[in-house]
């Protein structure tokens, strides 16, 4: 561990020497505007050791819920515990100033203090220690993050990615008890976030702190969650493990938040037990899919959800692929946006949406009308109940 | 050159915004981060002294200072004499009159920083005066500079405020201003444009200052 241990003196607030009972938790209900109006925030949700992402739209609640528990905004009523200690209580009138609460917050513009060197911004934190041990405690994080080498240099002459660990770390230097990351790593390319979310990962094996991830980009649930939360209009709508909430969300909601372009009502046509999949038929149309095999029965009514991402056109019919799905359809619109274009494919009374690149609109000489063939593979189509 | 009124109005300047930088610190601590409603009534007042003629911001003072007022009287019972008509008078005077160069340009660079910052300072273990004095004071310099030359140079040239209050006696309340106006009256104007004109540089001189502290790089233009 590169920690030292702390004077005694500290202990109270760094709690190092203390064992940490690391679960968060959160009852809270609190009125917060958005641009569409007054949403009531209602939550009720444990957190223990380890990630838990809070998942949601923009607009869901989800930095207001962060900003009650770091004690920045008060909860209109409930009550937050942090490892078994309250930090608010409506009923006991009781709310613990944010100062004194000792909970990490990475915000998402990271607020780095622009006056200050990488190591003092580290170090700021470290309060009634000797300058000596606030170095050496502030050197071994900046070291564990690999930042080492910048801590002379201030925020404004380091890059987006550096700037993210100096403030991982100095938010993790005073040992909280618990951590709360808000998009934090939202500005990072894929592999520079993974490298940190190893650090992190490292630093919590020691420390075991719940460490609560706001984010609104479904491919980072699935790289993080130990478990999800998934917030709507200040609700949780579903929780559990990301591949049980995300992969085959039961909920239209869930799915539409996860990129679920394409949701669709299905008939169970035929189960194939051996081969683990099963027919569908869509509702007014007469495009059967095989889909992967859930508990059903044939007749049962279900959904059918497909990214967009997920799906490919083809200008010929298409042979010797392993896809199982290959419907015959027209292209009725292009929509681009940004650097992806939407296809809208009518496939005989369905349209599917369909994301391509711009190559592969301009390669293919996709327009409207022309004739295509959409490519859906099995274990593309995710089944949630109707 | 009256070197004697330089130095009074020079020794007053420099104390009234010295003695502004205390005062306006915490004044505009609260004007930045209160949440009263009605705190839009003590903005207000605050700025007074920016619309009101000095005369009669001066005429207040002045029946303020005086023997019939209770501040006169415990001043006087206190040292002897009335705070009207000394350097003591001119000194309060002037703090009311320049209050608003010092406050407006503190609170304006308070509120620049970021909350953000804020909110991190306080998430790491530090209370709103910590924050203030470590993130916001610090981050403020500019605000600072500019509330400090604008009320030297504020003081420096005024005029209706130290007449009424401190009257005209040489060494004591003679100021700059006061001693052109008296030369002017005498028809001495090669000496008038003189301290006129030392008056002028300083002036220029102290807001070259406040502006040079508060340019941003591309304000310099592309020719740097």
């Amino acid at each position: 561990m590169a920690v030292t241990p702390v004077v005694a003196g500290r202990s109270a607030t760094l709690k190092s020497t203390l064992p940490i009972s690391s679960e968060l938790e959160v009852r809270i209900r609190k009125r917060f505007p958005n641009p569409e109006g007054t949403f009531s925030l209602n939550v009720h949700f444990r957190a223990l050791a380890g990630f838990t992402i809070l998942f949601g739209a923009s607009g869901a609640g989800k930095t207001t819920l962060l900003d009650c528990i770091a004690g920045l905004t008060e909860p209109d009523e409930g009550r937050l515990t942090a490892g078994g200690e309250d930090l608010y209580d409506s009923e006991k009138k009781m709310n613990v100033v944010a100062w004194k609460r000792n909970i990490g917050y990475v915000h998402q513009d990271l607020a780095l203090f622009p006056h200050m060197t990488a190591q003092e911004n580290v170090e700021y934190g470290l309060r009634g220690l000797s300058s000596s041990e606030k170095k050496e405690r502030s050197l071994a994080i900046l070291d564990l993050f690999q930042i080492a080498d910048l801590r002379e240099r201030p925020p404004a002459e380091i890059s987006g990615g550096e700037r993210q660990r100096v403030a991982l770390a100095r938010a993790l230097v005073t040992e909280p008890r618990a951590l709360l990351l808000d998009e934090a790593l939202a500005a990072l390319d894929r592999p520079t976030k993974s490298l940190l979310v190893g650090d992190l990962r490292k630093w919590n094996q020691h420390h075991r702190v719940p460490i609560l991830f706001v984010t609104h980009n479904h491919e980072e649930v699935f790289a993080l969650g130990d478990e999800v939360i998934v917030l709507d209009a200040g609700r949780i709508v579903a929780q559990g493990r990301p591949h049980e909430v995300m992969r085959a969300p039961r909920m239209e909601m869930v799915a539409r938040l996860s990129g679920f372009e394409n949701i669709f009502d299905a008939t169970v046509m035929a189960l194939h037990e051996t081969r683990g999949t099963m027919a569908c038929r869509l509702e007014k149309s007469e495009i059967e899919l095989e889909t992967p095999l859930v508990r059903a029965e044939a007749g049962s009514k279900l959904r059918v959800g497909i990214q967009a991402g997920d799906l490919l056109l083809a200008t010929e019919d298409p042979h010797g692929l392993s896809a199982r799905n290959i419907l015959p359809g027209t292209i009725r619109r292009l929509l681009q946006r940004d650097v992806i274009v939407s296809a809208m494919v009518d496939c005989g009374g369905i349209e599917f949406e369909v994301h391509l690149t711009l190559a592969a609109r301009d390669g293919l000489k996709l327009g409207p009308g022309k004739k295509v063939w959409v490519v859906v593979k099995t274990h593309s189509c995710h089944v949630m109940e109707a | 050159m009256n070197w004697e009124a330089f130095w009074l109005t020079v020794r007053l300047a420099g104390l009234v915004s010295a003695l502004l930088v205390v005062i306006g610190i915490p004044v505009a601590y609260w004007l930045t981060y209160s949440r009263w409603r009605w705190k839009f009534l003590v903005e207000a007042a605050v700025a007074l002294p920016i619309v009101l003629p000095p005369t009669v911001l001066g005429f207040y003072v002045l029946v303020a200072l005086g023997s019939r007022s209770p501040v006169g009287r415990w001043w006087e019972s206190l040292t002897g004499h009335t705070l009207a008509f000394t350097f003591e008078g001119l000194v309060i005077g002037s703090l009311l009159y320049s209050l608003p160069f010092a406050v407006q340009p503190f609170a304006a660079s308070f509120g620049a920083v970021d909350r953000s910052l804020l909110s991190a300072s306080a998430s790491l273990g530090h209370s709103p005066l910590q924050t203030f004095r470590r993130i916001v004071l610090p981050l403020s310099k500019a605000g600072l500079v500019t509330g400090f030359a604008l009320s030297f140079a504020h003081t420096l040239g005024e005029f209706g405020v130290v007449l009424m209050v401190g009257g005209n006696i040489p060494g004591v309340t003679r100021t700059i201003s006061i001693d052109i106006y008296d030369q002017v009256e005498a028809a001495n104007y090669s000496s008038a444009n003189e301290t006129a004109l030392v008056l002028l540089v300083i002036s220029f001189v102290v807001l070259s200052v406040v502006y040079g502290v508060n340019r941003k790089a591309w304000v310099v233009g592309p020719w740097r």
